[in-house]
């Protein structure tokens, strides 16, 4: 009876956490194209200059060249806009047969007299060099001014500090905070998760800003900001340290200093331990499942103050999930990790990555049936998680024996849906007070 | 292609295989470490990647900004046009010079990295399919390759391969980005001390 209004909070939490992050999500997406055209708009305007009609030069023979090279289909351009298209591709014309020198700045009555002339003098290696010259001043349209607009900075911010993946971390400290037992402390609640979250994103901030070349060259992150130029590192490290800050101090102050050491540990853990030994070692693996682990019982000791035999199960269990679900996740990146220079199990030990997967999905049925040895939940718990526990184990014995990308997906998937599954049920089988609990008393 | 060749062979020679200028500063073992793990390219390569695209980029003259451009084809680093200022303060200049020696560093690097990676690929699935006595192409017509976990023994033994190099080049990759970051740091922070200073004379007067 009392587990009922944790679950729900814990699940509104998730609802409105998830709300959010779509919202942050669509907004960063809509905006970008709009303010891209209008760009690109303004500035093509500004570029009959013969500094750009001598580039265009240029360009022409090293594009027709590479393109003889590398046997590109020159490519219809994309209709962005058709004053844009018809202004650049009559640059282009000009250029390649009248290498007079033009007089900057052109006006646009002379410019469109040209194009009219040149159209005239149509032949296939014309059309061929326009469009190889098309493709140059497709290819310098790509580029874009490193300005910061006030109004793409939160979508940024968003993605540089990996939103998705903090609202995951939160989630799991609120259901560390609710599965605690005493009474539920809703001021301490929010700050845990706002000091959590601050947290997180600090950390994920730091670990783009060391990572920007190795993101580059990988498919699954070559769209983060600080690849693309969006944000300077400067503002990367201010912004982690302005989320770090508070958010330190929000959980030691504002929850415990427990809780404080724990956030300011696991920051130091995941950006100067993991980040730098991924590189390094396979050991990076049993870091990042140390630092997936410490959210939950953050969220423990801020509703109990110490670190008991429950924060640990907790830790453990999460400890545990991280290795079907980053050793699944590797299998398919093996390719991108050798050329990248990670050191990850799936490259160098596939075997033990398999083995070690598997393993550690038999934990969880393990670490389910001590739930109710240490009092965190009643009997009804083990009983009610073995369906689910099997399937992933299932699955993990799947990837081990089979080895392939099929397996490896099913079980990476799978465990999406398992952990937060198996939080709930825990839960709702939560260990009701004076069940025999050892009460911690809630610091604040 | 005569053209092209004397266009890339100029691009080369300005930004060179060895930045031991003396404009590096802070990083005087450069020279060192860059030859101790670069890989010479072919020709070939370097004909197809190196750095010619920052130098054919002109962005528009009102822009005072810098200017970032598409992922390059061989390291898939973006290149950044960087923007030089009028009364660029000499801290300034030095935060661009770097930036800009560790941005074709990067791209060098990286360009290198990825042709051997692709040219060692090619030779792998070349000797395994020889070995299995396959031709290089399948009946269809298309390109024969091998499946996932063939390929897992490439991708070992290229990683062990390349471990050294790569610790080399993240040593100095986090020294450089710190660098970099710390001189921002110090060039905004001259930037708001100029400011200050500027309102305090309009004050005065």
């Amino acid at each position: 009876m009392a587990a009922s209004p944790h679950t729900l909070s814990s699940r509104l939490l998730t609802g409105w956490v998830g709300g959010c992050v779509w919202y942050l999500e669509r907004r960063a997406m809509q905006e970008s194209p709009h303010k891209f055209m209008h760009l690109f708009r303004n500035i093509n305007k500004q570029w009959i200059t013969f500094q750009h009609f001598n580039f265009l030069k240029r360009m022409y023979v090293t594009q027709l060249n590479r393109s003889l090279n590398q046997q590109v289909k020159p490519k219809p351009e994309p209709v962005t806009s058709p004053f844009l298209e018809k202004i650049s591709s009559g640059q282009a014309k000009a250029e390649v047969h009248e290498l007079r020198p033009i007089s900057p700045p052109s006006l646009p009555l002379s410019r469109k007299a040209n194009e009219k002339e040149l159209i005239e003098l149509e032949s296939a290696s014309v059309i061929e060099a326009s469009i190889d010259v098309g493709n140059a001043t497709k290819e310098e349209k790509q580029w874009k001014e490193m300005k910061l607009h006030v109004d793409d900075l939160p979508g940024i911010l968003a993605r540089l500090s990996k939103i998705k993946l903090t609202a995951l971390v939160v989630s799991t400290t609120s259901a560390g905070f609710a599965l605690a037992p005493g009474p539920f402390d809703w001021p301490c609640f929010l700050l845990t998760l706002l000091g959590t979250g601050l947290a997180s994103c600090a950390a994920n901030s730091i670990n783009q800003f060391f990572e920007v070349p190795f993101d580059s060259n990988m498919n699954r992150t070559k769209n983060r900001p600080l690849v693309r130029g969006q944000i300077s590192p400067l503002l990367a490290v201010s912004f982690a340290t302005c989320c770090a800050l508070p958010g330190v101090a929000l959980l030691t102050w504002g929850v415990n200093p427990l809780t404080g050491a724990l956030g300011v540990f696991n920051i130091f853990l995941y950006t100067c331990c993991y980040t730098p030994l991924k590189r390094i070692s396979i050991a990076n693996t049993w870091v990042g499942a140390v630092v997936g682990a410490i959210p939950p019982v953050m969220g423990w000791t801020a509703a109990t103050g110490c670190l008991d035999a429950g924060a640990f199960l907790l830790g453990g269990i999460l400890y545990s999930w991280q290795f079907p679900h980053f050793n699944a996740l590797s299998w398919g990146l093996r390719e991108d990790y050798s050329r990248g220079g990670y050191c990850m199990m799936s490259v160098t030990h596939p075997a033990l990555c398999r083995r070690v997967a598997l393993r550690h999905c038999l934990a969880l049925i393990g670490l389910s049936t001590a739930a109710p040895i240490l009092d965190v939940t009643t009997w009804t718990f083990p009983v009610i998680s073995l369906p689910i526990n099997l399937y992933i184990s299932y699955l993990g014995f799947r990837f081990y024996r089979d080895a392939d990308r099929k397996s490896s997906r099913k079980l990476f998937f799978c465990s999406l849906w398992h952990l937060p599954l198996f939080l709930l049920l825990m839960l709702t089988c939560k260990q009701p007070p004076g069940g025999g609990s050892d009460k911690g008393e809630p610091q604040s | 292609l005569s053209l092209l060749k004397g266009l890339l062979q100029v691009n080369v020679g300005d930004q060179g295989l060895h930045f031991n200028h003396g404009s590096s500063p802070g990083f005087p073992d450069a020279g060192v470490f860059f030859q101790s793990y670069f890989i010479q390219l072919s020709n070939q390569a370097l004909q197809f990647c190196f750095g010619a695209q920052v130098s054919r980029f002109c962005p528009p003259r009102k822009s005072c900004y810098d200017w970032i451009g598409p992922p390059d084809k061989c390291s898939n680093l973006r290149p950044v046009h960087f923007y030089i200022p009028e009364n660029e303060s000499p801290l300034e200049q030095k935060l661009r010079e770097l930036r800009q020696e560790t941005q074709e560093w990067n791209q060098q690097f990286w360009a290198n990295q990825n042709l051997t990676f692709r040219k060692e690929k090619e030779e792998f699935i070349h000797s395994r399919l020889k070995a299995k006595g396959l031709g290089l192409r399948a009946e269809s017509g298309q390109k024969a390759t091998l499946n996932a976990e063939e390929m897992a023994d490439f991708y070992k033994e290229f990683l062990s391969k390349n471990f050294q190099k790569h610790m080399y080049y993240n040593r100095d990759w986090y020294k450089r980005n710190f660098a970099i970051t710390y001189f921002m740091g110090k060039v905004a922070l001259e930037k708001i001390w100029n400011k200050l200073r500027l309102k305090q004379k309009k004050t005065i007067n």
